[in-house]
């Protein structure tokens, strides 16, 4: 299995586009979750997860053979949804109809209430893109710190530091609105 | 939320009412419809370059730009009027 895997992955390496549609069956799937995880966007997600697979093919003869499709894909997939971010204004992000159309686990806590979710959700919003990719990532996603580096092509503690100062600045603004523990 | 007025939210409750307010995406997610289509016609409209195309333009300018130094250097009267056509 390993020796078919490589030699696929030796394949699109040379441009075939039988073996680039061999990787994107195999890994549509989690490129297009980890799209989701960031831009929190369906419809979004599914757009950027082609233009992912174009920039991937576009950039086949630079993949390394013997290195892993999995973790370059992955950091294809960051940069393009970052530039969907940055291309965004804040205020139409997240919208109500963003959050009840994403498929997600039900809120567990009965004490907060729609509106203070949706007063997060809209804070959380108004945070600069990068600090707000590493911040659901690594809080809300609980991927590891390790992971959304590489993904963000940034170090561990660039990770950590994003992660505070996005909370530092969602509690700013929390306590702004008036909403206390 | 207003139990405690004076206190500070801490960096767990930060965590917490943040994933209350966007709750993380279930693993097993994928997309609502087959993407391979949109791909192929993305392809079809813009098609990868080719593996050596960049590296073939590099040579190709370098060697232009070779071409006009040894053009200059032995023609310096000219340069003047390349740069007034510049």
């Amino acid at each position: 299995m390993p020796e078919r895997a490589s030699s696929v992955l030796d394949l699109f390496q040379q441009g075939d586009l039988d073996a680039f549609e061999s990787l994107f069956r195999t890994h549509q799937r989690a490129v297009y979750g980890w799209i989701l995880r960031i831009v929190r966007d369906p419809s979004a997600a599914e757009d950027l997860t082609v233009e992912t697979f174009w920039r991937i093919h576009r950039a086949h003869a630079r993949f390394q053979s013997e290195r892993s499709f999995e973790p370059w894909a992955r950091r294809i997939a960051t940069r393009a949804a970052l530039d969907w971010l940055r291309a965004r204004r804040p205020e139409v992000e997240l919208t109500d109809q963003v959050l009840a159309d994403l498929p997600s686990a039900p809120a567990a806590d009965p004490g907060v209430t729609a509106d203070i979710r949706r007063r997060t959700a809209q804070a959380f919003a108004r945070l600069p893109y990068r600090l707000r990719t590493a911040a659901i990532l690594a809080v809300v996603e609980e991927q590891p710190h390790k992971e959304v580096a590489a993904a963000l092509g940034i170090t561990v503690t660039a990770v950590k530091l994003r992660v505070f100062r996005a909370l530092r600045l969602l509690r700013k603004d929390l306590e702004r609105q008036g909403i206390k523990p | 939320m207003n139990a405690h007025p004076g206190k500070r939210i801490d960096d767990d409750r930060i965590k917490e009412l943040l994933t209350q307010a966007l709750p993380p995406v279930e693993p097993d997610v994928e997309p609502a419809r087959d993407l391979w289509p949109s791909v192929l016609r993305r392809l079809d409209t813009e098609p990868a370059a080719p593996a050596s195309g960049s590296l073939r333009r590099n040579w190709f300018d370098l060697a232009l730009l070779a071409g006009l130094i040894v053009f200059a250097a032995s023609f310096p009267a000219t340069i003047p009027v390349f740069l007034y056509y510049l």
